[in-house]
């Protein structure tokens, strides 16, 4: 199983300024091992974020992100407490979803 | 013994204690280390277990915080020059372009490098030389600019081509490796090396 | 509620960021230089400037953080033949269990192995003497590759967390941990192999580079502070988590030694020595590095 995300979640005035750290691999599938095979392709390809049951980031990502990528963004109209959920999909069909509450 | 006669030995051997108490123990601790270094490492890739031994200009350098007394370090630095093996056909000066990129390369001689490939000079890693390459190390003087500053006669030459042949024939615990002595570097490389440094062309030298 | 999203930034940690940065960096160094001067000692040229801004920006997400939770699964999990987890087995010095201060304190003399260990080192004897795993299983692919990272990388990134902004204390009033920094320090000034370089070669004093790279001077405290500070570090090449064990391997690598066994007296000699030169300076926890 994919190993947890890193959420980090904080109130600055009314904006919540969310961190994510995925772990991730994010293979591009043109990168060659020792043995000079290539490696092949393995990416987060969907990103979710829901704020307080709310949808709020729809995304798409490929592979031109970096192994164990940060995602970091502002979220205007968030209150202390509400719950942030991020999840992800890869395309082998690998999914891992963790949340955090934001903090004051 | 007479006390002053033991107090003019007492006073006699002062100075000598003085000065081997510290660098015994420090010689205790050398060989200690010497023998965790023995059993610690493993050869890896083309990097033997024979590395880790000292030739003798090593152990002299070694045991003496790498400042020989200078009559050693002389007579050391003549069995070095001795060994400084100059082109038979006395051609010291090859090809400025060759030698600057043999200069650039830091490849070879790590368990990772492929024993198969050519050393590289490993120049920049330590020397500014040609004025376009900014990344350049500072562990060695500059050499910008040497040809212009020295000239290119047949002196300067063969002090170049046997200071990269092997250093430590100039100065004894010098930093810098022994390249042409180890094998590293072959007599073409080092006449290219040579004419980065001294051919009026050069981009050292303009 | 009316939730707007007013900006995302996808922040790929080793392609999107540094590359203007460096882009900008390289087109500074391109200037012509004054003839024949070499910078000065602790002049710092436009790329290390660069880098330290998007250092920086990087410490605040480090990904050395996903290595760090997953290390503190690993402590308190029960794992290896015995079950047993390493918060109720493992002493790093400080008592069972206890992770808080416990690098900063490492290397120290455990009288229970009766050696003196790194906190990496004490750490696999924890894995081997209390939860029963083979040392050869773990010595065999002891570091991260760009495939795989290593359990162990993991519980040492948590437990150097736990000493994060704590000052470096190896005990060196300890007889046994002292004269294992005097070995480390012999062992530093040793040269050997085929280009007669030591650890001091490069490291040896003030002011040097190789190439770009600044060589802290690891003689001294602040020096020494420059050898033990980012490890272990996040290597944004590759995006591979790396231990300051590794990190002494490398340098042999690059001194044309052969390689010093995994967890072995040399390796925690000389940290001894590095670590306790910089003894009373503060360690800001795991880093990032190039």
């Amino acid at each position: 199983m994919a190993d947890p995300m890193k959420i980090r979640a904080q109130m600055k005035g009314d904006v919540a300024e969310v961190r994510v750290l995925m772990a991730h691999a994010m293979e591009t599938g043109q990168r060659k091992d020792n043995a000079g095979n290539l490696v092949p392709a393995h990416f987060i390809q969907q990103v979710t974020v829901e704020v307080g049951g709310k949808l709020v980031i729809q995304g798409q990502t490929g592979t031109s992100v970096s192994r164990n990528p940060v995602f970091a963004f502002k979220v205007k109209g968030a209150k202390a407490g509400d719950k942030v959920v991020v999840n992800w999909v890869d395309n082998k069909g690998d999914k891992r979803t963790d949340e955090a509450a934001i903090a004051a | 013994m007479h006390p002053k006669n033991l107090a003019l030995a007492a006073c006699a051997a002062l100075p000598f204690l003085a000065a081997t108490q510290p660098a015994q123990a420090d010689a205790d601790r050398r060989a200690v280390a010497m023998a965790v270094i023995k059993k610690d490492f493993e050869p890896r890739g083309q990097a033997g277990l024979d590395r880790l031994a000292e030739d003798g200009l090593q152990t002299l350098c070694n045991r003496t915080g790498n400042n020989p007394p200078a009559y050693v370090a002389q007579r050391l630095e003549a069995d070095q020059m001795a060994g400084i093996r100059y082109p038979s056909d006395g051609k010291l000066l090859g090809d400025w372009k060759q030698g600057e990129q043999i200069a650039q390369s830091g490849r070879g001689f790590t368990w990772t490098d492929n024993p198969g490939l050519p050393v590289g000079g490993n120049c920049y890693n330590c020397h500014q030389i040609a004025p376009k390459e900014q990344s350049f190390g500072t562990v060695g003087p500059s050499l910008y600019q040497f040809g212009k500053l020295r000239g290119n006669g047949p002196d300067i030459q063969k002090y170049v081509y046997g200071k990269i042949f092997n250093a430590k024939a100039f100065n004894l615990c010098s930093e810098m490796p022994r390249f042409g002595h180890v094998g590293a570097l072959n007599e073409q490389q080092i006449r290219h090396l040579v004419a980065l440094l001294l051919d009026p062309e050069s981009p050292v030298n303009k | 509620m009316r939730i707007a999203l007013i900006l995302a930034v996808a922040t790929a940690t080793a392609a999107a960021l540094p590359i203007p940065g460096w882009a900008q960096a390289k087109a500074a160094a391109r200037k012509p230089p004054p003839p024949a001067a070499a910078p000065k000692a602790e002049e710092k040229d436009a790329a290390t400037l660069e880098f330290e801004k998007f250092r920086a920006e990087m410490e605040d997400s480090n990904p050395a953080e996903l290595f760090e939770a997953k290390g503190e699964e690993l402590w308190k999990a029960r794992r290896g033949p015995r079950n047993v987890s390493l918060a109720e087995s493992c002493d790093l010095g400080l008592g069972v269990g206890v992770v808080k201060g416990a690098y900063v304190q490492t290397p120290r003399h455990y009288p229970d192995a009766g050696a003196v260990m790194d906190a990496e080192r004490r750490i696999v004897w924890c894995m081997v003497e209390k939860q029963g795993f083979n040392f050869d299983d773990i010595a065999k692919r002891p570091f991260a590759s760009d495939t795989h990272t290593p359990d162990i990388t993991s519980l040492v990134t948590y437990v150097a967390a736990q000493s994060k902004n704590m000052k470096l204390a190896v005990p060196l009033d300890d007889p046994k941990v002292r004269e294992a920094y005097e070995i480390g320090k012999e062992i530093a000034a040793y040269r050997a192999g085929p280009y007669d370089f030591s650890c001091n070669t490069c490291h040896g004093a003030d002011g040097k580079r190789i190439r770009m790279q600044a060589l802290p001077n690891i003689s001294t405290p602040q020096g020494a502070l420059r050898g033990v500070q980012g490890w272990p570090g996040y290597r944004m090449t590759g995006g591979v988590m790396l231990t300051h064990q590794w990190r002494m391997g490398d340098c042999f690598r690059q001194q044309r030694f052969p390689q010093p066994k995994y967890a072995s007296d040399a390796v925690a000699y000389l940290l001894t020595y590095l670590i306790g030169t910089a003894n009373g300076l503060e360690y800001k926890g795991p880093g990032i590095k190039r």
